[in-house]
């Protein structure tokens, strides 16, 4: 029995283990059973600070990986179908970096995930020196793009796409309502993705009419967000921008809501609470018509509702890690079935010429150019009366954006 | 090997080295490679740690300040300033032991001991985090990105073993050089210091000088690892640096190999890293990471058996089963 | 220059967060000053008692500040357990070996509540959570100002604990002189023993009193670790005063170098100070000479 997705306490896995644990201490690759299954990387860090969307992410592709299966899996190599090989990236470059090493040893296909972008660099880069191929599921640093790995393939935007996205949008927006924002507060994690962010907003927003009081960056963990509260309560701006993880975005809502701050808008980009169900349900007041620019499912299409059933069937939640890892590894089972074969040169080709569009986000066919898919964008979100609507853009959009949120 | 570790030649150290330099010809699999070569990095940091917490008994929670030291100058003086890392590397390891003299000159000068002097350090690796997360120079949040550049000449090789080599030999060196410390006057008067402080100064030794070189020569050693880490991984940003993981593997390896003798730092970290790998392993083949902490409940249990197990360290439970004298060397 | 107001605000919330970090502290500085090992395991064992106020909360509906009668007690035992049947065998009176005990326990604690919890950050609902108290135009957070007492409330107890009772006095006998104790007849393990029930029970308390306001993931406890840390060697290893006075303090140095620095840069403020303070005074503020 392959299946990794279930766990097993049966005499025969543990011996098997034991063996392979000894195997991999003296000797090269292990022989598995003789099924021709086709071996896929999953890398996630599940264990250490990143272990949520590991987690989440791990869902995705498991879920991905099961459906492939139950369809008859990869009709072009006689239905052979596809096992996953799971790595713990322990929310380090290193970690993510000795498994991509172990999974090169059993003879993977290609890896899919690594989701922060210092793991995927180091890891993306591993694989390059095997010309194993790297699907990047979140990662969003635009040097992992641009290395020159022909490799490394981005699936899901850029920060430098979402920010300039997200500042398009806000914009429209910002019009449509008859422009009520024209002072802005930043707030931001002080991490890669965070003043990134940060730098490029301070960049554009003034050239579109936006005044950026302050930018406040805190670090994670923050154990207390109430000075940030505080000083935006003293510079009184239409719209706070918060860019932050989870933990400190709901700090940060909840002191604001506590302190009776109650801004035109909170628009926050790449936020990891703002667009995140269990923060809606555990905050609902705090989170009420918070707006959120981030990676999202395409909410128009059956498979996403389908997809999201079997992740929450389980208590979990429906995080966007999900439906963008299932995508990828979808994308991935695309290519080999077009290449006919595991070899890498084949699947990499197949992957860069790819026009997949049976994915579950909002990207269209997928066109890859330097290993960025160019289709890749994020959507506008807000919550409303405890759900999650999609507001921008207008062809995804199942509801209208409140906004001033007077 | 009963008698090997006790009588102070350098012999057992060159066996070690040629033993450990021909793995990667027996074991091939490159995933047992690149765990080597990680642990000969943090071997080379926890034997920084050794000489001034291991012999000297000065136990300090900031190591980190030195290696982050160390990667940060590798990395930078290659990407601003067009230095070839076999220059970097040197310069790296002096800014590091640079770096080990102003924290051990401020720290030793105001009488700090024992936890005050452990936290001290952790407060000035952190001052260094946030500060090398903010500044422009180092990067800032984004870090710096070294350039692939499969190139002898550029310290990248495309055969993975050669780096493994090279960490290696840095090992071996600094296995040499604390065995020499050890039995030199240098040594004596550190471990006089460790034991006794107060009467070490009394037989006239000058601790302050003894506590500040052996920091010195600690800082630069770890430095060394530090360096090794940005130019294996290529990348680097302030909590690679600078985090307190470094910290606590650089000290965890040193006290569970046994800590104020040669090889421990060394056997310490294998086991701890191998430990920590094997539990890894296995809980994924049993469970796919369906079910993650698993592994690491399973690695602190055994982390708390080898303790009870081997009180004084590995080294301290090998010599104990062969029934060689205990006492520290 | 900040205005007035916002710099008021400013130190009344770093008295706020100060009370939570001299609770944390409390129990740190305790193990610290009578067995004389840093429990590396603190901030786990606060995780633990976090995410027994959840679900004290979400399955027994038991409020958080009724829970601190249940689950006090509770972390007594779970902490004189830990010391004494597999802390101290397991160090062999190694204070080095104790350090890796503890942090082989933390590793332990943490990665099975998230085996058994899972990573997701959770946050518990009760009516109070919002409340505030108006002084002047401040609105003070009515949770944080009841962990503001709790934190002297605690102190106190803990000092009548240390000073009237015959445990007490026997802790600070073994604190101050072990082979003595041991032989004024005084049972040193369990001492020890009762020491880190101690600890664990006050974490117990400063998790009832955080979590109106707070959150609790597996790895929450960590975050407070280095602060708590701090604040113990600041004040004074083993000074119960020490703890609250240095908790509080720090608590101000944070958040008003965090209003002028800024929320990133200004955490130096805290090691500043730290290392500033050690280098003049080697034993923390209220530390016993070495």
């Amino acid at each position: 029995m392959t299946d990794k997705s279930r766990m097993h306490f049966d005499r025969r896995t543990i011996l098997k283990a034991t063996a392979a644990t000894g195997a991999w201490l003296a000797a090269p690759a292990l022989v598995r059973a003789q099924a021709p299954a086709i071996k896929v990387g999953i890398l996630q860090p599940v264990t250490g600070a990143l272990a949520q969307d590991g987690e989440y992410g791990r869902l995705g592709a498991e879920i991905a990986l099961n459906e492939i299966n139950a369809a008859g899996g990869i009709k072009s190599m006689g239905g052979a179908r596809l096992e996953m090989v799971f790595g713990d990236a322990r929310s380090t470059p290193e970690g993510g970096t000795q498994e991509v090493e172990r999974m090169q040893g059993e003879g993977v296909a290609a890896i899919v995930g690594g989701f922060a972008s210092p793991i995927v660099l180091a890891a993306s880069q591993a694989a390059s020196r095997y010309d194993l191929p790297y699907v990047c599921d979140v990662g969003v640093s635009d040097q992992i793009i641009g290395r020159g790995l022909k490799n490394t393939f981005r699936f899901g935007p850029g920060f430098g796409t979402v920010t300039s996205t997200a500042i398009e949008n806000l914009v429209k927006l910002n019009d449509a309502a008859g422009k009520p924002a024209k002072t802005v507060v930043v707030v931001h994690e002080d991490g890669l993705f965070g003043s990134g962010m940060a730098k490029l907003l301070q960049a554009k927003l003034p050239e579109r009419g936006f005044e950026i009081l302050e930018t406040i960056a805190h670090p994670t963990p923050s154990r207390d967000m109430s000075n940030v509260a505080l000083r935006i309560r003293a510079l009184t701006p239409d719209l706070v921008i918060p860019s932050s993880y989870y933990a400190e975005f709901v700090l940060l809502a909840r002191t604001m809501q506590q302190q009776h701050i109650r801004p035109k808008g909170v628009y926050a980009i790449l936020n990891g609470a703002a667009s995140n169900f269990r923060f809606v349900k555990e905050s609902a007041e705090a989170a009420n018509l918070v707006m959120d620019c981030n990676h999202w499912a395409d909410p128009r299409k059956p498979k996403t509702a389908e997809v999201r059933a079997k992740a929450e069937a389980g208590g979990r939640f429906w995080l966007y890690n999900t439906p963008l890892n299932y995508s990828c590894v979808r994308l991935l089972a695309d290519a080999i079935e077009r290449a006919g074969s595991t070899d890498r040169a084949k699947v990499t080709d197949a992957l860069a010429a790819s026009t997949f569009a049976d994915h579950i986000m909002p990207y269209g066919p997928t066109k890859f150019v330097n290993g960025q898919n160019t289709g890749a964008a994020p959507v506008n979100t807000q919550v409303q009366n405890s759900d999650i609507k999609v507001i921008f853009p207008a062809e995804f959009a199942d509801a209208k954006a409140v906004f001033p949120a007077v | 090997m009963k008698t090997a570790m006790t009588q102070a030649t350098y012999w057992p150290i060159l066996l070690v080295g040629a033993a450990l330099a021909l793995l990667p010809l027996v074991l091939t699999t490159n995933a047992t490679l690149n765990f080597l070569t990680f642990a000969m990095i943090i071997t080379l940091a926890a034997q920084g740690w050794n000489i001034i917490g291991g012999f000297g008994g000065q136990f300090s929670f900031g190591h980190a300040a030195f290696f982050g030291t160390g990667a940060y100058a590798m990395a930078l003086l290659q990407v601003r300033f067009a230095i070839n890392p076999w220059l970097a590397l040197p310069l790296g390891t002096a800014l590091g032991g640079c770096a080990g003299g102003i924290i051990g000159y401020l720290s030793f000068r105001a009488r700090l001991r024992g936890s005050y002097f452990a936290l001290v350090t952790l407060a000035f690796a952190e001052i260094l985090r946030i500060v090398a997360n903010a500044w422009g120079f180092t990067g800032a949040a984004a870090g710096v990105l070294v350039p692939l550049r499969l190139d002898p000449v550029q310290m990248q090789f495309n055969d993975r073993r050669i780096f493994y080599w090279l960490a290696l030999l840095l090992v071996v060196i600094v296995l040499g050089a604390s065995r020499a410390i050890m039995r030199s006057r240098f040594g004596a008067q550190l471990i006089a210091v460790r034991e006794n402080e107060d009467a070490a100064r009394a037989l006239g030794v000058n601790t302050l000088v003894a506590k500040l070189s052996a920091l010195i020569i600690s800082a630069a050693i770890t430095a060394a690892a530090g360096a090794l880490y940005t130019q294996k991984f290529l990348y680097l940003d302030a909590s690679l640096a600078y985090g307190s993981w470094i910290s606590v593997d650089a000290l965890l390896g040193a006290i569970i190999g046994g800590p104020g003798t040669v090889f421990g730092p060394l056997i310490g970290t294998i086991v701890l890293l191998g430990l920590g790998e094997v539990t890894k392993t296995l809980f994924a083949q049993l469970t796919g990471g369906a079910l993650p902490g698993v592994d690491l409940v399973a690695f602190g249990v055994l982390l708390i058996i080898c303790v009870a197990f081997a009180p004084r360290g590995v080294i301290g439970a090998v010599r104990g089963a062969v029934g060689a004298r205990s006492a520290t060397p | 220059m900040l205005k007035l107001d916002i710099f008021l605000s400013g130190l009344a919330n770093g008295l706020l967060i100060g009370a939570v970090y001299a609770l944390i502290s409390l129990g740190l500085t305790l193990v610290y000053g009578v067995l004389h090992i840093i429990n590396f395991a603190h901030g786990a064992t606060l995780t633990a008692a976090m995410f027994a106020v959840l679900i004290a909360h979400s399955v027994f509906g038991i409020d958080p500040y009724l829970a601190i009668l249940v689950l006090t007690p509770l972390f007594f035992g779970l902490g004189y357990a830990a010391q004494r049947f597999v802390i101290s065998p397991a160090s062999h009176g190694d204070d080095s070996n104790g350090l890796l005990v503890t942090l082989g326990l933390s590793i332990i604690i943490e990665n099975a509540l998230l085996a058994i919890f899972r990573s997701d950050t959770r946050s518990i609902d009760v009516a109070y959570a919002f409340s505030t108290v108006e002084i002047g135009n401040l609105f003070l957070s009515l949770p944080r100002m009841i962990a503001f007492a709790g934190a002297f409330a605690v102190s106190l107890a803990l000092w009548l604990v240390l000073a009237r009772t015959d445990t007490g006095k026997a802790i600070r006998a073994v604190a101050k002189e072990k082979a003595g104790a041991t032989l004024a007849g005084i049972d040193v393990d369990h001492i020890y023993a009762v020491t880190f029930g101690l600890s664990a029970a006050c974490l117990a308390i400063a998790a009832c009193l955080l979590m109106p306001t707070f959150l609790v993931n597996p790895r929450i406890g960590n975050s407070f670790v280095l602060v708590a840390f701090t604040i113990v060697v600041l004040g004074g290893m083993g000074s119960i005063a020490g703890a609250l006075i240095g908790g509080l303090f720090i608590g101000v140095v944070e958040s008003l170098s965090g209003l002028y620095f800024g929320e990133s840069l200004g955490q130096i403020g805290i090691f500043l100070i730290f290392i500033l303070v050690l280098l003049l005074r080697p034993t923390g503020l209220f530390g016993a000479r070495a």
